[in-house]
């Protein structure tokens, strides 16, 4: 007997469902109506109805981001797809796997400007890992096995299938595949033992050994990996934006994020070491500034990525190593073990006296406010990490708040600090936030935002009424666009250019209008207390308008096209 | 530098997109690209003629071994290899300057593939020097048209880009 015949729209279904996904973010339209009927009569994944598609692809992203998997959206043709591409170029700058589901008018009508058609393969080419245009319902099984493939394989990134309606009603055989191989697609593994070799003499030879650990450390899971190195090594070790979390900011040896907005001390050490491993970094604008004054003679640079792309594209490296960093981390601890080679002890302590120095610059100090002053935004980060033990996971928007939450909320562990670090998308807070409560339903989920980013997303208000979403809103609002305005007063001549914003709305009678709870604080002395009553009330979304001080600039700063060691602290202003 | 890369590709829709759009996302310079199924139909062979700084290079093959649909990437350049480009050129053909235009093609190795009383097409080939030498060899203002194709590139002995 022959086997069963499915529709494109069942088969979608199934496969879904064959990769164990849990929630589909999404938003329903003309070319995916098939796909949604069918979804109407299962119940083998729950369906998340956002209020924009951008809003459907920035949850899928966090969810992928706070749980290890991938993070799955459907959205309709046209506009459903145009409204993502924001949501599916943040996820691509930042490497997180996700599949994005796009309808498409029937094949027939591609080509002919039928309504909502536009041509989603060539707008998302440049931001995707890859994509593809389901012409056939046969090849549909096998395209959606390749995306979940793809997506979560080497280098992360989203995915995008384009599946025409009438390919979601055409019928063929269901034959999900359990393995699958491409001649064209094999991310590389393990990392070359020879070059490991090099880069374990080097680092056991380091007089001032500096490890910089990224965002793919985050991603591939090395977290216990890289503690147990950096342990080994005895040296200091800094997190990028993206890796924070990766390395426990409570360990002595953590010197705190590095970059534009990094600490001091971890800058200083960037430039001085003699022997520095990138850990699934990528020597970004935002992190090492100007490739030409990060340049120093002598110092030897050791770089572990899974994107050979990623090495050497901004800064030549002596030891480039290809391969998964947890695989290779775990042959280096390997390797350190079974040498007899001890690191120098003499010379790091002379090296730690040197980190010490630049320590007790104390460069994130902030002059603290009285009790009924204006609000310190930074004071308001620090009493959320004590109000939440330092374990809630706090996604951000972009901005001066997104730093502040960077630097005065340690990380202890990976995948509790979700923001859009590459592309800097505005916008991204509230969404993040519902798709990583929806990963942890048990946790802690707080959005450090600011008033200009919270309103380019404000509408998903409703989506967490909808799916009783918990999450606790902490808008440092300043009445202007922070970081905008910072840059107009240190390199604009104080021009501040539609940098500020009139006529903002009541976000306590906004919050309310939308089921939630609202509250606004005032007074630099009522934060803790409000942030105790707004987590206390676990089974409700509280948005807290904080009303802060206008006046504060996040330090220290590196202004753009300047080297690691041209920061600006706050003292010197 | 010149540099002239070799790209084994699935033949697939959207393939080509993919590696032009790269070039232009990046903004790395494309002098010449051909392309065509090779023996194994579901599989395509390009070559492309770039320039760029030695880093620059490297970066363009890393992107390109990025992409899912390509399966290898070589840079001809690297060692010995054969380059061949084919020119049609339209040129005008009358007078005494027809014997002349006829001595020109023969001394090029061209093959006259069309004749009318005032004009020939004369077929070239050779690498892209050639091609340059033969347009400066004769009077501007007897060109009617040219089409030339981009390299083809291929490894010299037992230098093999297959997978």
């Amino acid at each position: 007997m022959s086997q069963q015949q499915l529709t494109g729209a069942e088969i979608v279904i199934r496969c879904l469902a064959e990769e164990n996904v849990e929630f589909v973010f999404g938003y329903p339209g003309g070319a995916v109506l098939n796909i949604y009927d069918e979804i109407f009569k299962q119940d083998k994944f729950k369906h998340v109805l956002v209020r924009h598609e951008q809003a459907a692809v920035h949850a899928a992203d966090a969810y992928s981001r706070s749980s290890q998997k991938i993070g799955v959206c459907l959205v309709t043709s046209g506009p459903g797809v145009t409204n993502a591409v924001t949501g599916i170029a943040t996820a691509y700058m930042d490497s997180i796997p996700m599949v994005v589901i796009s309808g498409q008018v029937p094949t027939h009508a591609i080509g002919q400007d039928a309504f909502q058609e536009c041509d989603t393969v060539g707008i998302t080419r440049p931001c995707v890992k890859h994509n593809f245009l389901v012409k056939d319902v046969k090849d549909l099984a096998l395209t959606m096995k390749k995306a979940f493939y793809i997506a979560s394989t080497g280098r992360p990134g989203p995915v995008l299938v384009d599946i025409p309606k009438d390919v979601t009603a055409n019928k063929c055989a269901f034959d999900y595949p359990k393995e699958i191989t491409m001649r064209s697609y094999n991310p590389s593994g393990k990392g070359h033992s020879g070059q490991i070799k090099k880069a374990v003499q080097l680092l056991l030879e380091a007089k001032r050994p500096m490890i910089y650990a990224g965002g793919g450390v985050v991603l591939n899971d090395a977290s216990a990996q890289l503690t147990k190195l950096v342990r080994m090594l005895g040296s200091p070790c800094t997190n990028t934006l993206m890796g924070l979390g990766g390395f426990p900011a409570s360990d002595p040896q953590f010197v705190g994020m590095l970059g534009m907005h990094g600490t001091y001390e971890a800058n200083h050490a960037m430039q001085d070491c003699d022997v520095l491993l990138a850990v699934g970094a990528r020597f970004d604008d935002r992190v090492i500034g100007n490739p030409g004054h990060f340049f120093r003679d002598g110092r030897k640079i050791i770089h572990i990525d899974i994107d050979p792309s990623s090495i050497s594209k901004r800064v030549k490296v002596d030891v480039p190593i290809v391969g998964y960093v947890r695989d290779v981390l775990d042959e280096m601890i390997g390797q350190i073990q079974a040498s007899d080679k001890k690191p120098d002890a003499a010379a790091l302590k002379a090296w730690w006296t040197t980190i010490k120095g630049w320590q007790s610059k104390n460069c994130l100090a902030f002059k603290p406010a009285k009790a009924d002053g204006r609000i310190k935004p930074q004071a308001v980060v620090q009493a959320l990490w004590k109000a939440t033990g330092g374990d809630a996971i706090i996604t951000s928007d972009v901005g001066q708040h997104q730093m502040w939450a960077a630097q005065y909320y340690p990380f202890d562990k990976p995948r509790r600090w979700i923001n859009s670090g590459g592309l800097g998308t505005m916008g991204v807070g509230i969404p993040y936030a519902m798709g990583a409560q929806l990963a942890n339903p048990d946790a802690t989920v707080a959005c450090i935002t600011g008033e200009g980013s919270v309103q380019m997303c404000i509408q998903e208000l409703s989506t967490c009424k909808q799916y009783h979403i918990p999450m606790k809103i902490i808008n440092l609002n300043n009445r202007s666009l922070g970081m905008v305005r910072q840059w107009q007063e240190f390199f604009y001549g104080n021009r501040y250019a539609e940098s500020y914003m009139d006529a903002l709305p009541d976000f306590v009678k906004l919050a309310e209008a939308y089921g939630h709870v609202g509250m606004k604080i005032e007074k630099a002395g009522d934060v803790e207390g409000a942030l105790r009553e707004a987590l206390a009330l676990k089974d409700r979304l509280v948005f807290m308008d904080f009303i802060t001080d206008e006046t504060e600039n996040v330090f220290p700063m590196i202004p753009g096209g300047k080297g690691l060691s041209e920061m600006i602290l706050a003292e010197e202003l | 530098m010149r540099h002239i890369l070799s790209i084994l590709l699935e033949n697939e829709p959207g393939a080509l997109a993919r590696v032009v759009g790269l070039f232009a996302a990046r903004a790395y310079n494309i002098d010449s690209l051909s392309v065509a199924t090779t023996e194994d139909t579901t599989m395509s062979r390009m070559t492309i003629v770039t320039h760029g700084s030695d880093d620059i290079i490297e970066q363009i093959t890393k992107q390109l071994n990025k992409l899912i649909e390509v399966v290898k990437v070589v840079d001809l350049t690297d060692g010995n290899h054969i380059e061949r480009e084919l020119m049609l050129v339209k040129v005008r053909a009358a007078g005494k300057d027809r014997d002349e235009m006829k001595r020109l093609a023969d001394i090029f190795r061209g093959r006259i593939l069309d004749v009318t009383d005032k004009s020939y097409t004369i077929e070239l080939t050779g690498d892209s020097d050639k091609l340059d030498a033969f347009i400066a060899a004769i009077e501007p203002g007897t060109i009617l048209e040219t089409v030339r194709t981009g390299a083809s590139g291929i490894g010299r002995g037992e230098r093999i880009l297959k997978i």
